[in-house]
């Protein structure tokens, strides 16, 4: 919908766009400036924007009381391992799909994201008690295969969807140059789905990372991620605003960055295609 | 590119992930209707090696008729109509907005978009604390600047204040998928209209809202499925106090807190079956689009 | 090497049946083009000779030997796609060495095969790129390169001309009868253009629905077409059809007569029309003349210029030797 605009109009766009844009970020923004007040200042009345003593206080206590560096290692650990197993799982599922599709392909599509809409509160005992079970309870291993599993559908469904676009001609032109199945996912597929199966892992690892449902449910210590850091700061003791703002904007960070690089992807991930 | 053998290696490929998710579907599915049909109250001495009763249909009786579910059930459905209506109108709006030229286009995008990414538990924190706090919380300064008594947000007003947090959650994926769709309108539909007399609101009313209905009806349907099951904002917030325990919390606590198993796994089975409702329309529409 | 022999094969998807058994024998060293009409199979067909679909039953034989159960690789036969399905992220020189690679061949001899392609392709300025930044021709030059390395038994063409604008697709053509006389290995192409048939062909194959309606050199297809379908497909502009009493004069159901072998006079010709829309080449003027009891216009080809305005009467006469008989079948008669 691009046409020439009068730069009047596009001076009041901006305003308000600028406007909304702010407001829309502000709680995020005052918590990235409240984790630099002392407590003290975090709940100065009015309350203080830029002009305060800027102080990286919080987050020595932080890490200090909390051993954030533990939470984030296993934020990383659950996110990038549940990544990377439903990757490897999901591939040759997705290939199958796009490129040797049968009458049950769509089905198995469909049925595959239905097991996404389980709601998991609905299972949450059975699999608390499996976890029992096996000795998984609030270890690594098991939270990733369960976080592998609830995304594995949206892994298979992008990859699909980004294997559709590539032309079978160039797979079926690999294999009369003499490729195996091997050789041909390995150099004709993979390096052509490269961005497709970048912004995936990006979006899963996002998902992952953000899950608090099972993460809260199934750790406890040890392999508890930055989900469950967070929670533990739901009950306060005296002043804590500035410590929970730099809490926050540790856990929060590094999936702020690596979300604004998906984000073009990102509808095509959560709208299974449906929306391109 | 179907020969036999493709085939059979293709079918191959697609094992494993079907069995996983055959595995994570069947086996909790399994038990959770089992353990329905069962009194199965760990505290009081019930045990999977001792045998549990079978009670028949009374956990899923109990709990429909106990006094926690029918609120339960209106929370869950004020909370994700009140989210669904406010993302889905500011959406539109946002969109529109978005897709006007303006400078620093890219900057505000992502400015919008950055709620979505930040993790539930953090959102609900910073929002129950420095927002929402009634003594040091910033809407209580401003209630007070301007001279009003602040408000004890999650407890008096605790509902609608529910409904903002996750709004504010849920806004930038639907202003983002329906940017995606208005974008994909073609500027000459909207020329010709403008050709053929339509006014600016006859054109969204006739051109831009219909080429956006499908993409609204997604927004609407998956958020729904995500919103149904909401927690970890509950969770950290209120705790199911002060009226804000939906169908989702309610279970949780029957299962974790009075660890009633039997009569939490017969809420669990309402809820997928509710869950399931809505999933039959989502499939439908994404089903139709895998025939183009 | 190249003989090729499909014997009784046939191909079903479900319970369709795309091709009817089928026999077809060619050569070494044959330029065979299958030509028919979109969805006539003859995609299927050079799917099922690369070995990218199984036949549902029948017998291939590549030199001599079975290769129905064989996987396309080993089959000896190279394939240019219509899509010409150049690996993007590879250079030109990695995507004509990659079925080399693949073959386990070791690098002085990949880069030594590849620089020889590249020679007789005219790619070696462009042997560092990637497909992105070639044109469509150079881009089917690069498939038809990495065709050649192969030294394969024969060359199998899906369509490849038909994402090329007018002007090149001529030059192609020439390109790939050049290339076939330089390596007289057999060539299987596959069209829906009967021009790109005629002008490159030692042998057509007439395709509609699986089944083979005519095979023969482009002449014999254009003087005696075995049947209607073939009559009307082969040749442009397309063979005019009477029917009726203009047939019956000449015993047949029907009868087809070239634009070519028509003659127009003012007054004094055979049959009487009404000139419609006329066309100016220059070389020759094509007319559509309206007949009473004929359905569609007739064609007629005249060279140089005629002078004939829409709407003029005009008389048609066709040349008595130059006129198909078929039977009520569709079929010629003799």
């Amino acid at each position: 919908m691009a046409r020439a605009t009068t730069t009047r109009r596009k001076i009041i766009t901006t305003v308000a766009a600028w406007s909304i844009g702010l407001l829309i970020f502000f709680p995020i923004l005052w918590t990235i400036l409240t984790s630099f007040k002392t407590e003290a200042q975090a709940i100065n009345d009015p309350p203080l924007f830029f002009f305060f003593d800027w102080t990286l206080e919080n987050y020595a206590v932080v890490q200090e009381r909390s051993d954030y560096m533990r939470f984030l290692w296993n934020s990383v650990i659950l996110a990038g391992g549940s990544t990377l197993l439903g990757i490897l799982v999901a591939i040759p599922a997705a290939w199958s799909m796009a490129f040797v599709p049968s009458k049950r392909t769509k089905d198995i599509l469909l049925w595959m994201l239905s097991t996404k809409m389980l709601p998991a509160v609905g299972v949450l005992y059975p699999i608390s008690l499996l976890f029992v079970q096996f000795n998984l309870l609030d270890t690594h291993i098991g939270l990733i295969v369960v976080l592998m599993l609830i995304n594995l559908p949206i892994i298979v469904w992008m990859l699909y969807t980004y294997f559709k676009e590539i032309p079978g001609e160039i797979l079926e032109a690999a294999r009369m140059d003499g490729a195996t199945l091997k050789e041909e996912i390995l150099y004709i597929l993979t390096p052509m789905a490269i961005p497709g199966i970048a912004s995936t892992v990006l979006l899963n690892f996002i998902l992952a990372w953000n899950e608090a449902f099972w993460t809260l449910n199934l750790t406890a210590a040890k392999a508890a991620p930055l989900t469950a850091f967070i929670a533990s700061y739901s009950s306060p003791e005296g002043l804590f605003f500035a410590k929970l703002s730099a809490a926050s904007t540790m856990a929060i960070a590094p999936i702020l960055i690596l979300g604004w690089f998906s984000q073009k992807q990102l509808v095509r991930g959560l709208t299974f295609g449906a929306v391109k | 590119m179907a020969t036999q053998h493709s085939r059979s290696a293709a079918r191959l490929m697609m094992t494993p992930a079907v069995v996983l998710l055959l595995g994570w579907m069947l086996v909790p599915l399994i038990l959770t209707l089992y353990f329905s049909f069962k009194k199965y109250l760990p505290l009081r001495g019930d045990s999977l090696e001792r045998g549990l009763d079978w009670v028949g249909f009374e956990n899923y009786v109990r709990f429909i008729s106990s006094s926690s579910f029918w609120p339960s059930v209106q929370t869950t459905l004020i909370i994700v109509g009140g989210v669904l209506l406010i993302t889905v109108v500011l959406g539109i709006f946002l969109a529109l907005l978005l897709d006007q030229p303006f400078w620093g286009q890219g900057v505000v995008r992502i400015l919008v978009i950055a709620p979505f990414f930040v993790m539930p538990t953090v959102s609900a924190l910073v929002w129950k604390n420095m927002f929402m706090d009634p003594i040091n919380g910033i809407l209580a300064h401003l209630w007070r600047f301007f001279g009003a008594e602040p408000i004890s947000w999650l407890s008096d007003a605790s509902l609608q204040s529910l409904i903002l947090i996750v709004s504010w959650q849920w806004l930038p994926f639907a202003t983002l998928i329906l940017l995606t769709a208005v974008q994909s309108l073609d500027s000459e539909q909207l020329e010709a209209a403008e050709m053929d007399g339509a006014s600016p609101v006859a054109r969204f009313g006739f051109i831009v809202l219909p080429h956006l209905s499908r993409a609204i009806t997604i927004v609407i349907l998956i958020q729904t499925i995500f919103l149904l099951s909401i927690f970890a904002e509950i969770f950290v917030t209120t705790g199911g106090a002060f009226g804000t325990r939906t169908l989702t919390y309610l279970i949780f606590q029957r299962v974790i807190d009075s660890q009633n198993i039997g009569l939490g796994s017969a809420g669990g089975v309402y809820a997928i079956i509710l869950a399931n409702i809505v999933a039959i329309f989502l499939m439908r529409i994404v089903g139709k689009n895998l025939d183009r | 090497m190249g003989q090729i022999t499909l014997n009784q094969i046939t191909k079903s998807f479900g319970d369709v049946q795309v091709i009817p058994p089928l026999d077809l024998r060619i050569e070494d060293g044959e330029f065979v083009v299958f030509v028919g009409p979109s969805g006539c199979g003859k995609s299927t067909l050079l799917r099922l000779i690369a070995g990218l679909e199984d036949v549902s039953s029948g017998k291939i034989t590549i030199d001599g030997k079975e290769a129905t159960e064989v996987p396309p690789a080993k089959r000896g036969l190279a394939m240019v796609f219509q899509s010409y399905a150049l690996y993007p992220h590879m250079s030109v020189r990695k995507n004509i060495a990659f079925p080399l690679r693949m073959a386990g061949l070791d690098k002085a001899a990949q880069k030594e095969k590849v620089e020889a392609a590249a020679k007789v392709l005219n790619l070696t300025d462009y042997l560092d790129r990637r497909p992105g930044q070639l044109s469509g021709g150079q881009r089917q030059r690069v498939a038809i390169g990495r065709a050649i390395v192969r030294e394969p038994a024969a060359f199998l063409f899906d369509e490849p001309l038909s994402n090329l604008d007018a002007a090149l697709r001529v030059n192609m053509r020439l390109e790939i009868s050049e290339l076939h006389q330089t390596l007289k290995t057999t060539m299987i192409y596959v069209t829906h253009d009967q021009v790109e048939a005629m002008t490159m062909a030692d042998k057509i194959v007439v395709l509609q629905a699986g089944v083979i309606e005519q095979v023969g050199s482009p002449l014999e297809l254009y003087h005696t077409p075995r049947n209607k379908f073939v009559a009307g497909f082969i040749g442009s502009p397309k063979m005019n059809f009477f029917m009726g009493s203009f047939a019956a004069e000449f015993g047949a159901a029907t009868i087809g007569v070239r634009p070519e072998h028509l003659t127009v006079s003012q007054d004094g010709g055979k049959w009487a029309g009404k000139v419609g829309v006329s066309e100016h080449l220059g070389s020759d003027t094509f007319l559509y003349v309206d007949m009473d009891g004929v359905d569609e216009p007739i064609t007629v080809r005249s060279s140089g210029e005629v002078g004939f305005r829409h709407g003029d009467t005009v008389h048609l006469t066709p040349d008595p030797d130059k006129i198909h008989r078929f039977d009520n079948q569709g079929l010629r008669m003799a």
